[in-house]
């Protein structure tokens, strides 16, 4: 089997005044293998000519402080915190932007050096507006960290004691609060350069300058897509996400309310980080025990869902593809994209809407879900769907805004009502009292408790696709997929590179299965082609893989393109736990992978609870009327022009 | 004492005067770059921007550097409180600017040249138009430079928009390359990753038009001026309260009581060299010497009579930089309000010592965390008085008060 | 009506592009010369540069908002920028800064009503030899005194009927 790959546009275009132009510089020179001596407080190390300070002293163990530095990012050195002394030189020098070009003494405390790291910390905190105790961050902010590395003791220089600015709680999803903003513009570089959305950006200038919006229009009213990855980098609270706990709380303590909580698989592997775990635990079941204790009257899993949608959305590709090759309908669109990421949907919304005709019109599994339990779930259990409260626990802060779009009530009421963040999940588990990784373990629910692996793995960036693969392939060649792949793992479409490419040639086809028997007479239209599949992960892939479709490149040749628009896919979405960085969501990654190992079944279309739902209540079929109503949805043409 | 035609400034006699267009050019296409470079070494020209940097050391690096696009920008940024030599060199001398810039880019192997010229310059865009066009018509510039095949060069006038921060060179580039004029992180330099990441050489318009005459009259002649740390003569812009405020040319080494003496101005009670950037020198230290190495200066000299309010200048000053500075690191962004806020409290007097002393280690915290010059530079003017009229400040400081710390700007 | 006025600007951007470029490095100059043209940096005209530009339009407002030559709101036919630094300060541009404001009737920062004048400070002008210096629009005044900021108006006024390069209907786009 051809599994070639083909990663594009791993590295992300930045604006020239925060581009590490040494680094591009110098990686010739560290390809070259050139070396060379670096002191750092007396302690030697021979590293690549063009590691930075900062670089140089975590191979030693050193410690420096940053704030701006963030992994993810392209350099800044603009904070100032991690200076430290060169000998010879007049001036102190930012360790995290200063390549070693030469052999150089470096002290990283001196008595200067520490005095003015005290005088940056001072400055910063009398302009930062906030009482640490009503923030979101308490407790997990890098600017009060720092004070209390550097035992602040006063407000030297002031304080403010007043807010500059209004807050702006206009998006469903993030809400910014400007008084505690400290200018790093990691959040900048995470909009224009890490997703290339580009709706933040520094306004003004001096004392004037702040993170603003085009025309410092509200966050609701720009092209923001609500990916949240800004909040995720925010080191102080200065962004956060829409919390609705409160409302949660209210609902569940409503005895009339009947409150279901479904779980994305995402979450589970985070959640643990809140709790003071290293990141690749993954908790699922004792998170199940937390929410029935905290008053859930259900817990359902997301997976089952995920299984749904790929059902529903392999069957609109194998029907997109049958338009394509049987009928020869130039009208038929190709490629089909995936439509479970809703910053992403959102994303193709705003920059490239002639391109809305290719995105799979199946709602996300966190939709999905809401609408089956809105109809299938109440009808099943004689409940009242007005008084059924649908929670969604997910990795992401889109959600937020998804389920709060007018077309998401296709039962008459909102699919989801509320949709909860990894992070909002872990205050209320703290508020109930309960100590997470310590509860014993509990199962999901019925009658949607049965999910499989496949459904897991929609966490990880290329998870929809293999997942996607495992079923169609089953479907069509009539074989199992450990055939083509051991273990069923499709290992080509994993890993993190920006986009991935993978050819799949299908030699032989198999008898159509029953599931779909009405909408296909037969596979032999299928046999001897190639289907071409694509991954990226991140919006500025995304838009790299889109101008590649719109340039007639390779991915225009693609039959099924997976999108996720956070970095990493769902495990980086911007509902995790902060902070993030590549190892931490490796890490996640592992734990997701393993999870899905955990699974008897792993493929969707063997999942007899979806199977079940068809029967009883889907009864057209995948694609059929019930689930075009319920479980399809349409886009809205945004345009990327604000009025 | 002559006067510029475009705008009426005085002047004493300058050099630049006695050049005529082509003399210097000619003489360096005569010999071979590497040549031409070691006659601008050999003169010892400093950067006459003020920071003092080796000009031939710097187009001998861009020389140097890998890549075959190079530029050669001046800055025309001028922009400092107190300076206004460029606007009379621009204004008189263009021919001896451009003329620089083509030996730069003779000497560095540059085809492209651009003039970053301040937005408050505009007046100044069609004369200098006009004076590239008439060089163009001559063959000094274009195709072939001064008949000389292979060597490439035209200039482009490139327009400011209103932001002091641009007379930065990495500002500046940011600034050519449509970005906001935020400073870049240093290293790299230009003269490896300067305008679009090519090689770039960034000087001062008084240097360009003193490499001309350095080749037009001999590099002997200029190392015979000055001192031995700053070869050369100077153009200084005086104004303030002296009676013949103007820019004037004179020898590197001079000490501020002869400038004086030379503008009419020996009242003062104080002198701030350097603009708002720089220092303020009280008259006990009239016998200081303006040079790199005592008192290093683009050419601002502020006259300051007995009747003048020094902390009132400072407060202009602080207020100048709280406007002009870009924002992008804490010590400068942050630190300027907190200078301004202490002004202030000392005009009013209402700071303490205690807390005048925190300040001076903010300054200091300023002058060596900044990102950039101007950050590096800002509290210098302050610090300055701080020193040297402590008297002055403290007649208002009210010693027992505890330190204002709550103390906000409207 | 503005559809079709904004598809003419559209048209006349694209051609402005045409001739300075089409790079991010064409912004400033593009930006410049919208800014003489129309006096101001529209909103809209800053999403069509960003769009023909392939950058974002909070890139273009952000590099507006940082020069203070560049405007998002609309100034006055004259914009009129009053020194103050050290020098100025010396030669007493406060008493000038008095009488624009009462000439004028508006503060700094501000503009007329009738869309004719706008008042700013500047930030060095590099006339320190001859203070109080003033910049009307591109004009340079030296040696300003309240006396001569009332004939400098006149004059201003009197050009603004024959030589306005623009009506005031264009700054609204």
């Amino acid at each position: 089997m051809d599994k070639e790959l083909q990663p594009i546009g791993s590295e992300t275009r930045a604006p020239a005044s925060q581009r590490s132009r040494t680094a591009e510089l110098l990686k010739h020179a560290k390809a070259l293998g050139k070396e060379i001596d670096v002191s750092i407080d007396g302690n030697s190390v021979t590293v690549p000519l063009g590691t930075t300070i900062l670089e140089a002293a975590r191979e030693l163990r050193i410690h420096i402080p940053t704030l701006c530095f963030h992994e993810d990012l392209c350099l800044a050195g603009v904070c100032r915190i991690c200076m430290v002394e060169i000998e010879g030189q007049r001036t102190l020098q930012s360790a995290c932007s200063y390549p070693i070009t030469a052999p150089i003494r470096v002290s990283t405390h001196t008595a200067k050096v520490r005095r003015a790291r005290r005088h940056v910390l001072d400055l910063l905190l009398a302009s930062h507006h906030g009482e640490c105790y009503i923030c979101t961050r308490n407790g997990h902010c890098e600017l009060q960290a720092l004070a209390a590395e550097y035992g602040v003791d006063l407000f030297r220089f002031g304080r403010a004691d007043r807010p500059r600015y209004a807050i702006d709680a206009s998006s469903h999803a993030v809400v910014r609060d400007m008084n505690k903003c400290i200018l790093c513009r990691r959040c900048v570089r995470t909009c224009i350069d890490l997703q290339e959305v580009g709706v933040l950006e520094a306004l003004h200038r001096g004392q004037h300058t702040k993170v603003g919006t085009f025309m410092d229009k509200p966050l609701a009213d720009v092209v923001c897509i609500n990916c949240g990855q800004c909040i995720n980098r925010c080191p102080t609270g200065a962004l956060r996400a829409n919390d609705l706990t409160d409302e949660v709380w209210e609902a569940i303590d409503d005895p009339a309310k009947h409150v279901v909580i479904q779980t994305a698989p995402s979450p589970r592997a985070g959640i643990g980080e809140c709790f003071g775990l290293e990141p690749g635990r993954p908790l699922t079941f004792q998170m199940n025990t937390a929410l029935r204790r905290c008053g859930f009257d259900r817990v359902f899993d997301t997976n089952f869902a995920a299984d749904l949608t790929i059902i529903e959305e392999g069957v609109e590709l194998l029907l997109r593809l049958q338009r394509a090759i049987v009928e020869r309908d130039p009208a038929a669109v190709l490629p089909q994209f995936t439509s479970c990421s809703p910053g992403w949907v959102k994303y193709l919304e705003h920059f490239f809407p002639d391109y809305l005709p290719h995105l799979s019109t199946a709602k996300s599994p966190q939709q999905m879900f809401g609408a089956l339990i809105k109809t299938y779930y109440a009808r099943t259990n004689r409940l009242d769907p007005k008084n059924i409260v649908t929670v969604a626990l997910m990795p992401c802060s889109a959600k937020k805004f998804e389920c709060n779009r007018p077309e998401m009530c296709a039962s008459g009421f909102k699919d989801i009502d509320y949709g909860l963040t990894t992070r909002e999940l872990a205050k209320m588990i703290r508020e109930a009292g309960i100590d997470l990784p310590k509860l014993e373990k509990s199962d999901f629910d019925n009658p949607f408790g049965t999910a499989t692996g496949s459904g897991v793995i929609f966490g990880a960036t290329g998870g929809v696709m293999e997942a996607a693969l495992r079923t169609v392939l089953e479907l069509v060649t009539g074989q199992k997929i450990e055939n083509f792949f051991a273990h069923a793992d499709i290992v080509p479409l994993r890993g993190f590179e920006g986009a991935r490419y993978a050819e799949v040639p299908i030699t032989k086809v198999g008898p159509v299965p029953a599931l779909v028997r009405h909408l296909f007479p037969d596979w032999n239209w299928l046999r001897g082609a190639t289907l071409k599949v694509g991954v990226c992960h991140g919006t500025a892939n995304a838009k790299r893989v889109m101008e590649d479709i719109r340039d007639g490149g390779r991915f225009s040749h693609c039959h099924f393109i997976e999108f996720m628009a956070c970095p990493g896919g769902c495990l980086g979405g911007g509902g995790q736990p902060t902070p993030t960085s590549p190892a931490i969501r490796a890490a996640r990654a592992k734990a997701i992978y393993s999870e899905d190992h955990a699974y008897s079944v792993r493929k969707s279309h063997e999942n007899p609870a979806i199977l079940r739902v068809y029967e009883q209540f889907l009864a057209a079929g995948p694609c059929g009327h019930e689930s075009h109503e319920l479980l399809h949805t349409a886009y809205t043409r945004r345009g990327k022009y604000i009025a | 004492m002559t006067t510029s035609a475009a705008v009426q400034t005085t002047t004493n006699r300058l050099t630049f005067a006695a050049i005529e267009a082509g003399q210097g050019l000619n003489a360096a296409l005569k010999q071979p770059p590497a040549d031409a470079l070691r006659q601008v070494a050999f003169s010892g020209l400093r950067g006459r921007g003020g920071a003092g940097f080796s000009t031939s050391l710097k187009w001998e690096l861009a020389a140097k550097s890998a890549g075959e696009r190079k530029y050669v920008v001046c800055n025309a940024d001028e922009g400092e409180p107190g300076t206004f030599k460029d606007r009379v060199i621009l204004a008189d001398f263009a021919d001896l600017v451009f003329e620089g810039m083509t030996i730069g880019a003779w000497v560095i192997g540059a085809a492209h040249g651009i003039v970053y010229l301040r937005a408050e310059y505009t007046y100044l865009r069609p004369h200098l138009e006009a004076v590239l066009q008439r060089r163009r018509d001559a063959g000094l510039l274009g195709s072939a430079v001064a008949g000389q095949n292979g060597f490439a060069f035209d200039i482009a006038i490139r327009m400011g928009s209103g932001a002091y921060v641009c007379g930065e060179e990495t500002a500046l580039i940011e600034s050519l390359e449509g970005q906001r004029g935020e400073p870049r992180n240093r290293p790299p330099f230009p003269i490896d990753t300067g305008f679009l990441g090519n090689p770039t050489i960034v000087n001062n318009v008084e240097t360009f038009a003193w490499v001309t005459c350095i080749l037009a009259k001999g590099a002997d002649w200029f190392k015979g001026l000055g001192t031995e740390k700053s070869t050369g003569h100077k153009l200084f812009s005086v104004s303030g309260d002296c009676a013949r405020p103007g820019v004037y040319e004179l020898p590197m080494g001079i000490t501020v009581a002869e400038l004086l003496e030379e503008v009419g101005g020996e009242a003062a009670k104080a002198v701030q060299i350097g603009g708002a950037a720089g220092q303020c020198v009280p008259a006990a230290r009239f016998d200081r010497t303006i040079a790199y190495e005592d008192i290093p200066t683009g050419g601002s000299v502020i006259v300051l009579g007995p009747q003048r309010d020094l902390l009132r200048m400072s407060r202009n000053f602080l207020e100048f930089f709280l406007e002009e500075s870009c924002g992008q690191c804490t010590p400068c962004r942050e630190g300027i309000p907190k200078l301004l806020e202490g002004v202030e409290l000392l005009q009013n007097g209402r700071c303490s010592m205690t807390y005048l002393e925190e300040l001076c280690g903010l300054g200091e915290t300023m002058q060596q965390a900044s990102k950039c010059g101007l950050g590096q530079s800002a509290p210098n003017a302050l610090l300055s008085i701080v020193e040297h009229f402590q008297d002055e400040i403290l007649g208002r400081v009210v010693a027992k008060r505890p330190p204002a710390r709550r103390e906000r700007t409207a | 009506m503005l559809l079709t006025e904004r598809e003419r600007l559209r048209e006349e951007l694209l051609q402005l592009i045409g001739q300075i470029g089409r790079d991010r490095s064409a912004l400033l100059p593009l930006l410049q010369e919208v800014q003489r043209k129309y006096c101001h940096i529209s909103e809209y005209c800053m999403q069509v540069i960003a769009d023909l530009l392939d950058i974002h339009p909070v890139e273009v407002h952000s590099v507006v908002s940082f020069y203070s030559f560049l405007d998002e709101r609309p100034q006055g036919q004259f914009v009129i920028r009053l020194c103050r630094t050290a020098t100025c300060d010396m030669a007493g541009k406060d008493h000038v800064a008095r009488q624009l404001r009462n000439d004028l009737r508006i503060g700094f920062g501000q503009t007329t009503p009738d869309g004719k004048f706008s008042l700013d400070w500047a930030n060095c002008l590099g006339m320190c030899d001859q203070g109080p210096a003033m910049l009307v629009n591109e004009r340079i005044f030296t040696r300003v005194t309240p006396e001569k900021v009332h004939g400098i108006l006149a004059e201003c006024r009197q050009m603004f009927g024959a030589h306005a390069t623009s009506s005031p209907k264009e700054r609204q786009i």
